[in-house]
């Protein structure tokens, strides 16, 4: 071991960093140290997701915080022989602003300012597959204290003052829903943790599995001995393979270290943990469906009462907590109840990861304050839409969720606020939307997602929401009818009401929400068969204004069905019946065969001389 | 006990004060204080499921509109069931339905009996305001006893769960999401492919036509016209409890001499009664019973009468094979000796005779065509009907069943005794076994002709029965599932019994999946009583007293469990793995 390590890189690996080749970069670094000689004196670790997707794969060098982006694997072997070597950064990969200004510190990042760190605390600066990286940050401490000074009472007290609510999407309590569990009188119960992300976009619980697993570990058997159960497992997507891994190895870890296992910390407390892979199923995330899964059944709700609390798996008392409710855990038992109240709003209280997508310019995980605006998130962490479009709506909860307009940017982003505006937190996924986006069409993707995934079990799920689509594409088709808004409200109404689980309940919110603010959208799609975000096929076409076209075929060449001719333009025509008999005209303008259109836009965005138009 | 007593809830449904116990589902209070809810997916054979959401209900205080069949009673509760948003949601959910389901109701099997027509029509429902295009999907046809049609499927899973929770068959289950949501056996194949021992429970509380019995009575009226064919008919015990419902009858009351009356105008040239070869059962049964007492094995002698039953352990317990009586069902041996004995008397050709046979059962129609079944040379029985389609024959010949006057079966494979009559219940074969067994052993006759302990709805029922110092130890299951845990209680604790007596269908055959459909929680216990009175009525009580099967045993068979008897009367059976094992290695 060297007796000094003079600097630490960090290289993100979380799965987007993964894909955009990180490893490679890692071993370009480790290559690159060995040939100058210093490997003894600088330490690589690869870290989980430090949050700035759309910049990676990205490296992080302290001291100093330095902070690289985009990096290849030349560049890492540029920033070996520069940076560590002779102390000079490398400032063409430092992160820009829009204003082109650099960025060279991790810290002064827009995108982390406005961070507050609980659940991610860990990702992305430990390395997730070594146990000693994240004792040393404090893991494991709140599991003894735990055992060896609270009772399990006093532990469920404490989450219960925290004011801690499940981020898994409604919000319940988590203090209560341990109680619960815990009053049930049973010889055997089980610890499961919800692992089965499936929102679209959501890459929270997956970033805090792959970048800080213990903590999942850590709070769940902590779990365990608050409700009195030595059984815990983890319902995780088959599509996590990186988090399943990080995972597994973590579990071995903690049975080596004797913080997983038999008699933990000498209490007489014993808890063992495993992991059950899902098959593919949005709905598995529904609680009764998930146990279902886990039994070897297929994944289909089941009425509650009984609550898993008092009938869960395999019919034992059982509690079930997402991921990063339980990331929450351990931080609360260390620093008290009062101190994560100090973090976001009286009755929403700690912080919420989001996953920020869609048209914005920082795309990646963020976790904020509850409380925090929507235009605090878009604007000085996400750095607002790109190419100066105008923000239209932000998407949260997914395909349960509904959309926030333009003019509730100033909502305070918590669990009753979004439900009152007709959204929802759901698992925190956040999708912006310009003002090239039409807001039927989004409906109708949303719907189509629940759609595909309901599990055709209740009528109001299966049918209602395949009717309701059915609407709606026929809206986007321009086929749409007086009266379709009702029948869409109407339907909504009912499947609210009346279907089985949570899934069906708010499989109409995304149109609900829809119609509630940008009904004006709807009712163009149906009385003018128009598309106001110039989205929908069948209500838009391309026109060549023959005026100012120059005949520069761009246009033709980049149509990729030929729908565009040449035609003779107006001035040459005229010139050519009053002139000269026989001669043809010399200039032609192109013309768009609408019925072989396919309203890609590619001849818009080629044009040079803005002679394509859309209406 | 005061301890197993359940806690009283006390709650207002519409306004009126119920009393339940606790657990109970706020659909059964409300139906027992006269408020009935409408429903769709519930049916009492199987419990709630609570996929239909037509039972929905407004709880005060509560969120959304909750489905009464799942929501359990709770103190101070206040429901409504007839709002203005219930109904709305009611007849929402039922035109989502109607969007897809087929319109041919006038060809459809439940035409006039079918649930969600009824449903649609108490909700006043017209026309439905919304209409999806459905995939087609093929009838699957491959079944010798039942026919799905997945296309008038409803998706209620009335089957899925009947199929593997009340019989733990697991020939159905859902498949695929959304809208392309299927019930079918597993990977799409053919019934005929799965594990199905088509007892036909499934389709007995389908509320739609998507799964009836391959309909046979068609075949049977061309037979009865043809002037060439000489046409037997003979008819089980559970028909008679079961019959009169389809023609408006109330449940329970028998109906035996309208039912004969009804065959012979319906045109049969001979109407025989399936009891005749039960006592013929329980003649070769009790002898086999007894020589494997005496012989020591193998034990426990366990019943056959139920084809159901026997495929079952075929397919899931064939460890148990030698346990098996190897007595045909009734129905086989009466095929056997319709086409032997009976077309020797009568001097009539057996290739020229229709043996057809009405039985509350499906299992039945799989079973005659099972090919060992040729006893007498050829088919011992050509065609089977279930209840339902003999009632289908009765309607279309236009007998007013219910004004029929009461007639008799055919002397001298229509006498019978009591104790075949309660063949048609759980509990009856080993009731009429121990009857004959006991009078048999001891040489003196029974005191008291009943044995309450194998009576009743108990899922699994024990006795002993003291044989002049032998004790003998009986069981009786019905369900496959109550089966199914009997076996393996034996296996797990090595109990030994005597004698078990098993039938596939819960209740018996009077609750078979040939048996008028009926959503009447009580029902099965309706139709029991109509076999028990019509026992307590009989002259004749004990199989061994027919003194037609003793004529049989004199003029024919010489006597049980003889060469010709074991020829004619009984049969092997062959693991149905071991069995595809063999043909695979034929095939190759």
């Amino acid at each position: 071991m060297s007796p000094f390590i003079r600097a630490h890189i960090l290289v993100c690996s979380g799965a987007g960093c993964v894909s955009s080749g990180c490893y490679e970069v890692y071993d370009s670094l480790m290559h690159a140290l060995e040939d100058q000689g210093v490997l003894n004196e600088v330490k690589v670790i690869k870290t989980g997701c430090i949050g700035s997707c759309d910049l990676g794969p990205t490296v992080l060098i302290y001291p100093n915080g330095t902070f690289y982006q985009k990096v290849t694997p030349e560049d890492a072997r540029e920033i070996v022989e520069e940076h560590i070597v002779k102390g000079r950064p490398v400032e063409r990969l430092y992160p820009k602003r829009a204003t082109g200004e650099m960025v060279k510190n991790i810290s002064s990042l827009d995108f982390f300012k406005k961070q507050v760190k609980v659940v991610l605390r860990n990702c992305g600066v430990i390395d997730p597959e070594n146990i000693h990286e994240y004792v040393a940050r404090d893991g494991y401490e709140a599991l003894a204290v735990a055992l060896t000074d609270m009772t399990p009472k006093d532990v469920i007290d404490t989450i219960k003052q925290s004011g801690l609510r499940g981020r898994g999407g409604a919000g319940f309590p988590t203090g209560l829903k341990w109680e619960f569990a815990q009053r049930v009188n049973a010889e055997e119960k089980y610890v499961v943790c919800n692992a089965d992300e499936g929102d679209p976009g959501a890459f929270m619980d997956r970033s805090v599995l792959e970048g800080d697993p213990h903590s999942i570990i850590e709070a769940m058997t902590i779990a365990g001995y608050a409700i009195g159960a030595s059984q815990g497992y983890v319902y995780a997507r088959a599509e996590y393979p990186l988090a399943v891994s990080r995972l597994t190895h973590a579990i071995k870890e903690a049975h080596e270290f004797g913080v997983l296992g038999e008699n933990l910390f000498g209490s007489g407390f014993s808890f063992d943990l495993d992991i059950r892979v899902g098959a593919g199923a949005f709905v598995c995330g529904e609680e009764t469906a998930l146990l279902a899964s886990m039994e070897g059944k297929r994944g289909m709700p089941r009425p509650r009462p009984p609550f898993p609390a008092n009938e869960g798996l395999f019919k034992k008392p059982t509690l079930i907590n997402n991921v990063e409710t339980y990331a929450n855990i351990a931080p609360i038992i260390l620093k008290g109840p009062d101190w994560f109240r100090s973090i976001g709003t009286e009755k929403s209280p700690g912080t919420k990861v989001f996953a920020l997508a869609g048209k914005i310019n920082n795309t990646g995980l963020v976790e904020v304050p509850m409380g925090t605006t929507l235009r605090e998130i878009v604007y000085e962490i996400g750095g607002g839409i790109p190419d100066g479009k105008a923000f239209k709506a932000a998407q949260t909860g997914g395909p349960s969720g509904g959309c926030i307009p333009e003019s509730l940017l100033d909502i305070s982003m918590e669990y009753d606020t979004l439900t009152k505006a007709g959204a929802m937190m759901g698992s925190g996924g956040l999708i912006c939307m310009d003002e090239d986006t039409c807001m039927v069409d989004i409906a109708k993707f949303f719907l189509q997602f629940t759609q595909d995934e309901s599990c055709g079990k209740c009528v109001p799920c299966r049918e209602g929401t395949k009717v309701m689509l059915d609407i709606l594409t026929r809206i986007t088709e321009g086929k749409g009818q007086p009266g379709d808004i009702e029948t869409l409200e109407s339907l909504a109404k009912t499947i609210k009401n009346t279907a089985l689980c949570g899934l069906g309940q708010t499989a109409p919110n995304p149109v609900l929400s829809s119609i509630r603010y940008f009904r004006d959208e709807y009712e163009a799609h149906i009385d003018e068969k128009r598309c106001p975000g110039g989205v929908c096929k069948d209500l838009i076409r391309y026109e060549i204004d023959s005026t100012k076209c120059r005949g520069c075929s761009l246009c033709a060449k980049a149509c990729p069905v030929q729908a565009i001719h040449p035609v003779a333009s107006e001035a040459e025509v005229a010139k050519a019946a009053g002139g000269e008999s026989g001669q043809k005209p010399k200039r032609k303008t192109y013309e768009i065969d609408n019925s072989e259109c396919q309203k890609c836009g590619e001849c818009m965005s080629v044009c040079r001389f803005d002679a394509v138009s859309r209406r | 006990m005061m301890g197993n007593e359940k806690k009283k809830i006390n709650l207002t449904i519409d306004g009126i004060q119920v009393e339940a116990h606790e657990g109970e589902m706020v659909l059964e209070a409300a139906r027992r204080a006269g408020i009935d809810i409408p429903t769709l997916c519930y049916h009492p054979a199987v419990g709630p499921i609570g996929s239909c959401r037509v039972c929905v209900v407004e709880i005060e205080n509560g969120r959304g509109l909750p489905a009464s069949c799942v929501t359990p009673v709770r103190e101070g509760m206040v429901v409504r069931t007839n709002t203005e948003a219930v109904r709305e949601a009611r007849r929402t959910v039922v035109e989502l339905i109607l969007a897809s389901h087929p319109q041919d109701c006038l060809q459809c099997e439940r035409n006039g009996k079918c649930e969600l027509q009824e449903l649609a029509m108490r909700l006043g429902i017209r026309e439905s305001r919304f209409h999806r295009e459905k995939e087609h999907r093929e009838s699957d046809t491959s079944s010798v006893a039942l026919v799905r049609d997945p296309e008038k499927c409803i998706l209620c899973g009335r089957c899925v769960k009947m199929c593997s929770e009340t019989q733990t068959v697991g020939a159905l289950g859902f498949a695929y999401r959304g809208t392309d949501a299927l019930v079918t056996p597993m990977f799409e194949r053919g019934l005929a492919e799965s594990k199905c021992v088509s007892c036909g429970q499934c389709a007995k509380i389908c509320p739609v036509g998507a799964i009836h019995e391959k309909e046979e009575w068609q075949k049977v009226a061309d037979m009865i016209s043809d002037p060439d064919l000489h046409v037997v008919v003979q008819v089980a015990p559970a028909v008679r409890a079961a019959i009169g419902e389809e023609f408006g009858i109330p449940a329970g009351t028998p109906v035996t001499g309208k039912l004969a009356t009804a065959l012979k105008r319906l045109g049969f040239d001979a109407v025989f009664d399936t009891q005749f070869t039960a006592d013929l059962t329980i003649m070769e049964e009790g002898t086999e019973l007894l020589e494997r007492m005496k012989t020591k094995g193998p034990l426990p002698l366990v019943t056959s009468c139920s084809p159901g039953w026997i495929r079952y352990a075929e397919t899931f317990h064939p460890e148990f094979i030698p346990n098996i009586s190897s007595c045909k069902s009734p129905q086989q041996m009466m095929g056997a000796v319709i086409k032997t004995y009976y077309a020797d008397k009568a001097g009539i050709d057996p290739d020229k005779i229709a043996s057809i046979s009405v039985m509350p059962c499906t299992a039945k129609k799989f079973e005659c065509a099972r090919p060992e079944m040729n006893g007498s040379g050829r088919r011992d029985v050509d065609v089977v009907l279930t209840t339902r389609e003999l009632a289908r024959m009765i309607r279309q010949a236009g007998i007013r069943f219910e004004e029929l006057p009461d007639g008799e079966f055919d002397a001298p494979l229509g006498i019978s005794t009591g104790a075949a009559t309660i063949f048609g219940v759980t509990g009856g074969v080993m009731e009429a076994a121990l009857r004959t067994v006991y009078e048999i052993v001891m040489k003196k006759p029974l005191g008291k002709v009943e044995f309450l302990q194998v009576r009743g709805m108990d899922g699994i029922k024990e006795a002993t029965i003291d044989l002049g110092g032998t004790k003998v130890r009986v069981a009786v299951a019905h369900g496959l599932s109550n089966a199914s845990k009997l076996l393996k209680h034996i296996k797990e604790t090595g109990e030994t019994y005597h004698f078990i007596e098993v039938m596939a269908c819960p209740g018996g055959c009077i609750m078979g999946g040939g048996q008028p459909r009926s959503v009447d929680s009580d029902i099965a216990v309706k139709r029991a009583a109509a076999l028990y009175t019509e026992d307590r009525s009989m002259e004749m009580r004990k199989s061994h007293e027919n003194p037609a099967v003793a004529r049989l045993y004199e003029e024919f068979l010489q006597k049980p469990g003889s060469d010709i008897a074991h020829k004619l009367l009984h049969t092997t059976y062959e693991s149905v793995d071991e069995a595809a094992a063999a043909s695979r290695k034929e095939a190759m």
